[in-house]
């Protein structure tokens, strides 16, 4: 099957087929991590520049240790230390840029839409890296390649995804890539961060945790955005932990043999217990350290071949 | 446009040339002591793991094959339509092995110089050494085999097809001429 995307923006415009040959890909590329020398020279000569727009440790990283694996050049710019803090605008950001000759972009921005935007105004690839709270596509990639890891085929399976749904992009990446794949997801939070018509997307919304990770194979835990909503849409951490909060009680509705998954970062003693973060049903670094594999796939993806689609 | 298919080796001929091969092989290397047999994805993966077997049978010891995928290091990344990678498998340790490449048919040798490259990343071999079942000529870059199945000199627009059963057992090789 032929798939040479220019950009990777969103999953909802993936296929499932276009999905697992990205992760049937990435299976390829993780062998690299654990060798010696953790080098190939296949995007040699390509340029990178990771242009991040809101704080991130994790996906930057992950991002630029890919590239390098994979021997392209790679440039981190982070807002705070740019001439956005200048009041130049994304458009001349970007334009600027290009004018050096990068073979991708790799973005995150806070608007929803920001990615899109770039894609159809520059000639060089760009992979969304998180827009706003629109997706965070190598987010949901990675979860997905870990739930195959772990549980090898993901059709079937009940993936619980608890939390700030309303604020949040991986879990809109994560729903399209797991429905796409052929999994049940059920969705539950605080009503206040619930945004309406989730039921469209196809999945089940619960308002009650315990409902909705009763006979779970997976659950994704997600972070309290405390940096977007302020503190308005619920009453306190202390309530929120006590009803929506992952613990080894409620944990054991979930099937025996359940994963549980965070994208990170956790906040301790919140959505999550640590008794859950650190026990033997959690696979969360295992995310991190997959994180690595499906960017290499993405940015070979993009970098190769010659150009059939242009979305 | 019509495409006549000759054929060039049949099922026992494969077996023949693979058989004369193996016994190349030991000769040369004087016993399977640090061999490595890897196989090129695909079809050399095959021819590896039958040239495993016919050297097991001949020393009554087995010696170590592994499966590597060189689309990571090709030169043409930029013009393929098809990016597919598959997955290598080396559970041996390269370095001061004697690592015998395999492939189906040897043609401008940039498969090779990509495999060069793949096995040299993974350590230090003692040597490298090319085994081939067709060589057909057209060479674009300074490779020579050790081990040779069958010469074919052909012409650019013809293309050899080597065919395998199920099982993955070489069956026969074609001259495609269009």
């Amino acid at each position: 099957m032929p798939f040479n995307p220019k950009h990777i923006l969103s999953i909802k415009t993936l296929t499932a087929e276009e999905i697992n040959f990205i992760l049937n890909t990435a299976d390829s590329f993780k062998e690299i991590n654990t060798r010696q020398i953790k080098k190939v020279p296949t995007l040699r000569g390509k340029t990178i520049v990771n242009l991040f727009f809101e704080a991130s440790t994790r996906t930057r990283t992950s991002f630029e240790i890919a590239g390098k694996r994979l021997s392209a050049d790679t440039v981190n710019i982070s807002a705070s230390s740019s001439s956005v803090v200048k009041g130049e605008t994304l458009e001349d950001t970007a334009q600027n840029i290009e004018a050096m000759h990068p073979d991708i972009i790799v973005m995150r921005h806070s608007a929803s839409g920001a990615c899109d935007y770039l894609a159809e105004r520059l000639n060089c690839s760009v992979i969304n890296a998180g827009d706003g709270t629109h997706e965070h596509p190598s987010q949901a990639l990675l979860d997905a390649f870990t739930i195959r890891q772990h549980k090898g085929d993901i059709k079937g399976l009940t993936v619980t995804i608890a939390g700030d749904i309303a604020h949040s992009r991986v879990v809109r990446s994560n729903i399209y890539c797991l429905n796409k794949l052929g999994a049940k997801v059920k969705i539950a939070g605080p009503r206040t961060m619930l945004p309406p018509g989730l039921e469209k997307l196809g999945c089940e919304v619960h308002h009650n945790l315990k409902d909705a990770i009763t006979d779970a194979d997976c659950i994704m835990m997600l972070r309290i955005q405390r940096e977007r909503q302020g503190k308005t849409l619920i009453p306190s951490l202390r309530e929120y932990s006590r009803f929506f909060g992952l613990n080894d009680n409620n944990l054991q509705l979930a099937k025996d043999d359940a994963i549980v998954l965070h994208p990170g970062p956790m906040n301790r003693g919140v959505e999550i217990s640590s008794s859950v973060a650190d026990g033997k049903q959690n696979v969360i670094l295992d995310q991190v350290e997959n994180g690595v594999a499906v960017r290499m796939a993405l940015l070979y993806l993009v970098a190769g071949g010659e150009k059939l689609q242009d979305s | 446009m019509s495409v006549e298919t000759i054929e060039i080796l049949d099922s026992e001929g494969v077996q023949r040339a693979l058989t004369r091969i193996a016994h190349e092989i030991l000769e040369k290397n004087s016993g399977v002591d640090d061999l490595l047999l890897i196989g090129i994805r695909t079809g050399g993966a095959y021819l590896a793991t039958q040239l495993q077997q016919k050297i097991s049978e001949i020393e009554g010891t087995s010696v170590s094959m592994g499966i590597i995928d060189v689309t990571m290091y090709r030169d043409d990344l930029g013009s393929r339509n098809n990016l597919e990678v598959g997955q290598s498998y080396i559970r041996v340790p390269v370095t001061d092995k004697k690592v015998i490449l395999v492939d189906d048919v040897l043609y401008t040798g940039r498969t090779i110089r990509a495999a060069l490259e793949a096995v040299i990343a993974l350590g230090r071999p003692q040597n490298i050494q090319l085994a081939i079942l067709v060589d057909r000529g057209h060479r674009e870059l300074p490779i020579r085999p050790d081990y040779i199945g069958r010469n074919i000199p052909t012409a650019q627009n013809e293309q050899i097809r080597v065919d395998f059963d199920d099982n993955n057992t070489a069956q026969a090789v074609h001259l495609l001429r269009s």
